[in-house]
């Protein structure tokens, strides 16, 4: 059974929660005490409805107010994959919400309304899932039966939305018509929607491909922990532990060690549960090599031929997540793959519209929930590949020196 | 496990999902390792602490879990539970601090609560704290699920806990990528869940898979009970049957182990972890919504207690 992660986003009324307890209901993931407690809250709030929303709405504040305050995490399964849904609120910290949603997803669900069509906030979720390259993006049109089940109107949105989806990067684009209310084309095919011939969204949850997403092309290992028994047993044992961040790692490869540029090879790739021939993303292994070197945490493993880009200066898409604005010359603590290390603001090149994609070049700073391209300056170089090429090695993290907190969120750009 | 590594006929290069929150909890409990100056994790002798220990032992194998193990012992376990921590702690060369609640009672520093078998669920959090201060812990793995409870289902993996243990669920930080922020400040702690993302299902299918020995009350077997709010209640040295409850004799087993006044029996006839993948498959209840008095205080039971710092 595969692991699928998805994003969702959406406001209030366009029919997420339905939607989301839908998919849980129907895949038995929602349990009798958690629709009794619903059921009971609803009826003593004096709601028309049973609320799915207070499924996935867990916090005293959110209960009282009727709104989403966070990211919430879901799970379901199938016989085919398991699902983890990284529920996002549409509206309030929607940036720093969709971006920390969308960071670890294979697949965003946008949500519109049939009878709305394409708004500002679809735009802003498309953008955002495509600037965190979630590789797969589904646009669902909810509430097809409030239209009639209209092919005209689900065709329209469609090519509308195809056109601002062009501007974007998005590798793999599909839509389907649905009514979260009535589960038309949710778990089944709809047979009010005829002249819809593709599948079920759950079907096509289950189905869409998603093996060839990772990088399997760049060896890259991040060196988190030195194993090191130093038992009487295992006198010698010296083994790198970390968790495979890209290309495909065996036994007999030449390997370089980044800072020091020696070459090596691999001698083994230990597991508890025994030795690997291959380590390839996303496994956590650990690597012993045949020449004795000085390697450390936030070292990297690459291969001599394929090497990361190595550099101080950094160029990079920052979402920026907290009150206190962005501006040059702050500096801040960066984490990169198992790397802290200090970086200062050199330069603020533009902040970007996540409406209309427009890009002002005046803008002296980012606010919270801004997205801007950023030039940084870091105490030692990094061995990065641009976030395009790697998700893994091509991200960081930004916090606050002070108060600790994490406050951006950065995606490399670089020579490809 | 199915050690072949990928799953076949899916393509090459695809771990099971299994296989996949496993790497995960691996790399985030190396991360805690080597970022943290004193962790600790926490051990009850319960199936998700138990899996929990063996995913660590794995991060650092051949070498020794770098870190203690530490029980809130609220003196109401089940005997079997015990026996079990001690034995399993050992084998796996770990060391074993425990924090006692009892202790914290006679210390003045808790007081129990009132009540026919008051439980001392709640008062576990004053010894945690207690603990962590005295021990100078920096960072306590915790065996929390996010499918387990709804305030849970919103948490971070590494939770940042202010000087006074406290959880903020309206301040918390971002977490993005594998990229966990454990930044803070002396005094202050990170409580971390390396195993959020995996449902009671997952935890029984790789007990199945990796054959890991669990306390035996987890399968089937005949106990004296009696009927207490709607649950099976055990009896034994904590819990005294009133007048009215009725005792007898049942085929139970446990899904979660704990306070031995407040954690329920389920009927059950499943007898491996085989079985008991097939019947929680099969559950319309959730664990916590079938077994745990207490959280049914209110709709935000949890999210109180670990405000105050609970696990």
């Amino acid at each position: 059974m595969e692991l699928l992660r998805l994003a969702t986003a959406g406001s209030v009324d366009d029919g997420k929660s339905t939607l989301i307890g839908r998919l849980l209901y129907d895949s038995k993931a929602i349990f009798e005490d958690q629709l009794e407690s619903v059921e009971r809250v609803s009826r003593q709030r004096g709601d028309e409805y049973t609320d799915l929303a207070l499924l996935t709405d867990g916090l005293r504040a959110e209960r009282e107010q009727g709104i989403t305050i966070d990211v919430a995490y879901r799970y379901f399964a199938t016989p085919a994959r398991k699902f983890i849904i990284a529920d996002t609120p549409g509206h309030i910290q929607y940036t720093r919400n969709m971006v920390t949603g969308n960071s670890n997803a294979d697949l965003t669900i946008v949500l519109v309304d049939a009878r709305k069509g394409i708004v500002e906030q679809t735009r802003r979720h498309a953008f955002l899932a495509s600037l965190l390259r979630v590789p797969h993006l589904l646009l669902c049109v909810n509430k097809m039966d409030l239209v009639g089940f209209d092919s005209d109107v689900f065709d329209s949105i469609r090519e509308e939305f195809a056109a601002f989806a062009s501007r974007l990067e998005v590798s793999d684009l599909s839509f389907i018509p649905i009514s979260a209310l009535q589960g038309d084309n949710v778990v089944q095919r709809s047979a009010n929607m005829p002249w819809y011939e593709g599948a079920s969204l759950l079907h096509h949850l289950e189905q869409i491909y998603i093996s060839s997403d990772r990088n399997l092309i760049d060896p890259r290992l991040p060196v988190q922990w030195v194993v090191r028994p130093q038992a009487t047993s295992q006198p010698d044992y010296r083994g790198y532990a970390g968790r495979v961040a890209g290309g495909v790692f065996k036994p007999g490869d030449e390997v370089m060690v980044l800072p020091s540029g020696l070459t090596t090879t691999v001698a083994s790739i230990d597991t508890f549960d025994g030795a690997l021939a291959e380590a390839y993303p996303p496994m956590s292994v650990t690597i012993r090599l045949t020449d004795d070197i000085d390697i450390s945490r936030g070292d990297l493993i690459c291969r001599p031929l394929n090497q990361p880009t190595v550099g101080q200066d950094l160029e990079a898409m920052v979402a920026w997540m907290t009150e206190r604005p962005l501006v040059p010359g702050d500096f801040l603590a960066l984490k990169h793959t198992t790397r802290w290390v200090r970086a200062v603001v050199r330069d603020i090149h533009y902040r970007l519209d996540v409406n209309t994609l427009h890009r002002d070049e005046t803008a002296p700073s980012l606010g919270l929930n801004d997205v801007g391209r950023v030039s940084l300056r870091v105490t030692q170089p990094l061995y990065y590949d641009s976030y395009r090429r790697n998700r893994q090695t091509g991200s960081f993290i930004l916090a606050a020196e002070d108060t600790n907190v994490t406050v951006g969120a950065g995606m490399l750009l670089g020579p490809d | 496990m199915d050690r072949g590594w990928g799953i076949a006929g899916s393509g090459q290069y695809q771990l099971s999902q299994l296989q996949a929150i496993e790497a995960q909890s691996i790399h985030i409990i190396r991360e805690v390792a080597a970022e943290f100056e004193r962790p600790v994790l926490l051990f009850s002798g319960g199936k998700d602490s138990v899996v929990m220990l063996r995913l660590a032992q794995k991060a650092f194998w051949p070498g020794r879990i770098p870190f203690p193990v530490m029980h809130i012992d609220t003196g109401h376990n089940f005997p079997e539970v015990l026996e079990f921590r001690d034995r399993f702690v050992d084998a796996m060369g770990a060391t074993l601090v425990v924090a006692s609640v009892q202790e914290s009672i006679d210390a003045g520093r808790a007081v129990e609560e009132a009540g026919t078998n008051p439980s001392r669920n709640r008062l576990q959090t004053r010894t945690l704290l207690d603990a962590i201060t005295e021990h100078k812990f920096d960072a306590v793995f915790g065996g929390a699920r996010r499918d387990e409870e709804k305030a849970r289902a919103k948490e971070r993996v590494f939770s940042f806990r202010d000087e006074f243990g406290q959880w903020d669920p309206k301040n918390q930080r971002p977490e993005l990528w594998s990229l966990f922020n454990g930044r803070h400040r002396a005094g202050e702690h990170i409580r971390v869940f390396p195993i959020s993302d995996w449902t009671e299902l997952d935890i029984w299918q790789y007990v199945a898979d990796e054959k890991i020995d669990l306390p035996s009350i987890y399968y089937s077997h005949r106990r004296q009970v009696f009927r207490r709010d709607g649950m099976l209640l055990s009896t034994g040295p904590h819990v005294d049957p009133g007048d009215d409850e009725e005792v007898f004799e049942a085929t139970v087993r446990y899904r979660t182990v704990g306070d031995m006044t407040c954690t329920g029996a389920v009927e059950s006839f499943a007898a491996s972890a085989e079985e008991i993948v097939i019947e929680v498959a099969a559950s319309r209840l959730t664990e916590r919504g079938a077994t745990r008095a207490d959280d049914r205080v209110s709709e935000a039971a949890m999210e109180d207690r670990k405000r105050e710092g609970y696990f």
